[in-house]
């Protein structure tokens, strides 16, 4: 989880975004509508974007799981200073309007990044298909990933 | 107008502006980012119990009794409550108080709330639901507006004044309409309709209670309006408002759908004082359908007259609104139907009769763009036939019938700053409208429409003279400022807005101000986020409190460098002596100068309208001291073997006054012409026969995907308004408005056929085909 290995007892009907936010106390991972439509409760499992309230708990054994949490601490360990440079697109491009669905929309614009560092408009589009955000009509959200992807920081 | 509330529209200091205008970070843009910011569903106390709400299987019926003891025996269940225990009614506006927590006589729409259940955890409470009966005496429902309005039996709420199914009626007449149609060119009249939308936040409603020891409660909720649920908790509960406490998290939000005062937060706030335990309830997706407060259904009818050269001479309108179950803000819908039409064009003579009607359905309530979406759509496509009619160029009519600035509407609007004009001219350009409008291949189609809209009214929804806005500011020695503001930051960035202002004026950067918002406790009252009134408002409010302080601060340094006031400037958080250019100090310095010379230093911040507004009955409702005004082009695909309207660019241009920050405007721009697109093409909040919602899912009411949205391109314009914070007015609502018309018209433009009846399906389209093939 994030980095860490860790065991957590819960019961074995209860999905992964159920332990994330009630066992784990990680609050990042949103129910928008706790039925794989919106997205806003994706993390990474493996380096792949998947929706925690689809995803029953325990398949998430032995497996690498990313949360928007894992993000900052990440980046410093690598080395890095200030914010995530997604994070970070994504608070300079006015991504962030009411931000409830960017903790998953900026989980799957990290797994875009990975596999392709410099996607096109099309692609983005492509990428985040699975990530409703209400709020800004997606231009700015575009922006930051474009933005992510140069690689530039103030 | 007291001076407190008009602060002129330069920068401060002199010399432009330092943090305006520039594309500042939002406060709060990181934690979001990073999953630090909590909303209210974030929120887990220890001992915490979990609610669950049961809701009518029936559009209408009589609630005959509610036995809860099999619930109650359930183990894990804590609490349990019925409709008597909360039977005080409430309604956000005062005058038509006619919603329960939980139902006590009736339901009124497939999702009414009837009881509810505390337990452990949700798996509990949702078992013991089911264990709740009910017994019903099922009355015939209403889903048919015309139905609801001739017929009076049975009436949906009983013991009103009125005795029938009609929710408000208004009926106003400026000028002589009927005197226009013998001396008019051309008239056109036509039926229009606007079907039901909704809001669909990714955030569900969401609320929690917890008893304090001290007698106190304290509430967090998802709502854009915390003073107003401050109100109705303590007329409902029946307490000393002073003992609670509201407080608004981090909204993921609202649209205008959680403006109400909602059910859960009265159930949780009654559920913790009677298990004396913290409890959270938290809607599933489908209960936000059935919370709705969404677009009201409007069916309207529209006659106007013009000259041949496209001149308006009068505009007849009458409408009927579907109010769906209850009156939530609806007296004001009624109004604002007719009241906001008109501009940004002259209307000479002006006439609307609207009707708002109870259905059983849920209710209709403000949706971004309150009370006047569906009558800017039915009259821009209007006005766009009159054009076509005339041959007149789209964007040409609207120019030939600017109503102006510094000007009066014909029902009593103050009309200030208006960039109507530059907006047109914006869309002209970025959509090349004269090289190819009316020019592309049959299939595509440019088309325009434009509107206007206010920024705040000067109508509090309870009549009061207090200010309509407050804030309070706070120095501390390090050098932080920190702003209380009862405002609702719903994500349009309003705690960004303020920090903004505070820094321009007190001339440091924004990175020194703490925004402290929507907590009853420790914020003053703002009304709340509705009607776009926060910049306009609040700003001002801001503004007001922070010139204070800078007052102080300017002296104390002054006295200390023995020099004038008008020679000290504070800029990005140094001091400068204009009349020594050498000698500076750092605001903290400063701060300390002005508390040594006037004590601990706080200042408070109001902002009240002026007089605005018609002489007549609801002459103030829609009087805003600033309007905004929009023009959209859009350009569409449409298939004429499918049907399907594919939805390619749309250019919005907006004036806002001036842009606090370009990029939050830009958001609230896109973001609106987004969502008014989506309901031309994509969505409806669409029942069946027997009121029974046909998708309450964000799988089947479609809201746009990335692949689904067109490409958008925002323009600001800049009226700067005399009255408006440093001369911005609002950006959050107005620029929905003219999306929907304008994709209207450029199907026209495209293939040639008229769609006056939202939404857009392919059915409409290929029927609409024929009957023009069939005409030719």
């Amino acid at each position: 989880m994030n980095g860490d290995t860790v065991e957590v007892a819960a019961p074995e009907h209860w999905t992964l975004l159920e332990v994330l936010r009630y066992k784990m106390g990680l609050t990042g991972s949103k129910q928008g509508c706790d039925k794989g439509d919106c997205g806003a409760c994706t993390v990474l499992m493996d380096g792949v974007p998947t929706l925690a309230c689809l995803s029953l708990a325990a398949t998430a054994e032995n497996q690498a799981i990313t949360t928007i949490e894992g993000l900052l601490p990440a980046h410093r360990a690598d080395g890095g200073e200030g914010a995530d440079p997604v994070q970070d697109a994504f608070d300079r491009c006015g991504a962030l309007q009411c931000g409830f669905c960017q903790p998953g929309m900026i989980l799957s614009a990290k797994a875009l990044l990975a596999k392709n560092p410099d996607p096109s408009r099309e692609e983005i589009k492509q990428s985040l298909a699975g990530n409703l955000c209400r709020c800004t009509g997606y231009t700015q959200i575009y922006e930051a990933v474009v933005l992510a992807a140069k690689g530039e920081q103030v | 107008m007291a001076a407190r509330d008009q602060h002129g529209t330069e920068a401060p200091w002199g010399k432009g502006f330092r943090v305006v205008g520039k594309e500042n970070r939002k406060v709060d843009g990181l934690a979001k980012a990073t999953g630090e910011a909590i909303y209210t569903d974030d929120i887990q106390l220890p001992g915490m119990l979990h609610a669950k709400m049961l809701r009518s299987p029936h559009a209408h019926a009589r609630v005959l009794s509610v036995d809860t003891s099999k619930a109650e025996a359930l183990e894990g269940v804590v609490g349990v409550l019925v409709g008597a225990e909360l039977p005080i009614r409430y309604g956000v506006i005062p005058w038509t108080p006619d919603e329960n927590a939980l139902a006590t006589d009736k339901v009124r729409f497939i999702g009414d709330e009837v009881a509810a259940v505390a337990a452990v955890d949700e798996d509990t409470a949702s078992e013991a639901l089911d264990l709740i009966e009910v017994e019903y005496e099922i009355l015939d429902a209403i889903l048919d507006p015309q139905v609801a309005l001739v017929t009076p039996e049975p009436p949906i709420h009983e013991g009103r004044k009125r005795r029938d199914n009609i929710s408000k009626h208004v009926d106003l007449e400026f000028g002589d309409v009927d005197a226009q149609l013998a001396e008019a060119d051309i008239v056109l009249e036509e039926d229009y309709s606007f079907h039901s939308t909704t809001h669909a936040p990714i955030e569900p409603h969401c609320a929690v209670a917890q008893p304090n020891s001290d007698g106190r409660i304290t509430l967090w909720s998802s709502t854009q309006i915390t003073h107003y649920v401050h109100r109705a908790l303590a007329r409902v509960l029946e307490l000393d408002p002073a003992r609670i406490r509201v407080i608004q998290p981090c909204l993921g939000g609202g649209f205008g759908g959680k403006s109400d005062p909602f059910s859960l937060e009265f159930v949780v706030a009654q559920l913790a004082l009677k298990t004396g335990r913290p409890v959270k309830m938290l809607w599933a997706r489908e209960e936000v359908f059935y919370a709705h407060r969404g677009r009201h259904p409007m069916q309207m009818h529209y006659r106007t007259t013009a000259q041949k050269n496209g001149t308006i001479t009068s505009v007849d309108a009458k409408l009927l609104i579907d109010g769906g179950a209850y009156s939530s803000f609806g007296l004001v819908t009624t109004y604002y139907s007719g009241q906001l039409l008109t501009g940004p064009y002259d209307f000479p003579n002006y006439r609307f009769d609207s009707t708002r009607v109870f259905t059983n359905k849920p209710p209709n309530g403000p949706k971004r763009g309150h009370g006047s979406v569906q009558p800017r759509f039915a009259f821009e496509v209007q006005l766009d036939e009159i054009a076509h009619k005339l041959d007149i160029d789209p964007i040409e009519i609207r120019r030939r019938n600017f109503i102006g600035s510094d000007t009066k509407t014909i029902n009593g609007q103050r009309i200030s700053s208006n960039g109507f004009m530059q907006c047109l001219d914006e869309v002209e350009d970025a959509s090349d409208w004269k090289a190819r409008r009316g020019k592309l291949p049959h299939g595509r189609g440019l088309g325009v429409a434009g509107s206007m809209y206010i920024s705040g009214t000067n109508y509090p929804v309870y009549p009061n003279k207090m200010p309509q806005a407050g804030v309070q500011l706070k120095i501390d020695r390090s050098g932080l400022v920190t702003v209380f503001t009862g405002g609702n930051d719903i994500g349009q960035g309003s705690n960004s807005m303020v920090a903004y202002l505070v820094a321009e004026e007190l001339g440091i950067l924004p990175s020194h101000i703490k925004v402290v918002a929507a907590d009853t406790d420790l914020c003053p009252v703002d009304l709340g986020a509705y009607s776009s009134r926060v910049t306009f408002m609040v700003g001002n409010a801001a503004i007001d409190g922070a010139r204070k302080l800078r007052k102080h601060i300017v002296e104390a340094v002054a006295k200390h460098w023995e020099v004038e006031g008008r020679d000290v400037r504070l800029m990005d958080g140094t001091v400068i002596d204009l009349s020594e250019a050498a000698r500076s100090m750092t605001h903290v310095e400063a701060f300390h100068l002005a508390e040594e010379m006037f004590d601990t230093l706080g200042s408070t911040g109001a902002y009240n309208t002026p007089e605005l507004g018609g002489d007549y009955r609801g002459g103030t409702i829609g009087a805003s001291p600033a309007y905004s005004f929009t023009a959209h082009a859009a350009e569409v695909d449409v298939d004429t073997e499918t049907g399907r309207i594919t939805v390619l660019n749309i250019w919005a241009a907006h004036d806002c006054g001036r842009a606090l920050n370009p990029i939050i405007v830009r958001g609230q721009i896109e973001g609106s012409t987004y969502m008014g697109a989506a309901e031309v093409v994509m969505e409806n909040h669409d029942l069946n026969r027997f009121g029974l919602h046909a998708g309450p899912s964000l799988l089947d009411y479609r809201i746009p995907t990335s692949l689904d949205a067109p490409n958008l391109e925002a323009r600001i314009v800049e009226s700067i308004d005399p009255e408006g914070p440093y001369g911005a007015k609002e950006a959050g609502e107005g620029p929905l408005h003219s999306t929907i018309p304008a994709i209207a018209n450029a199907v026209f433009d495209a293939v040639g056929i008229r769609l006056r009846h939202l939404p857009f399906t392919p059915a409409k389209v290929l029927k609409a085909l024929r009957e023009l093939e069939e005409q030719n």
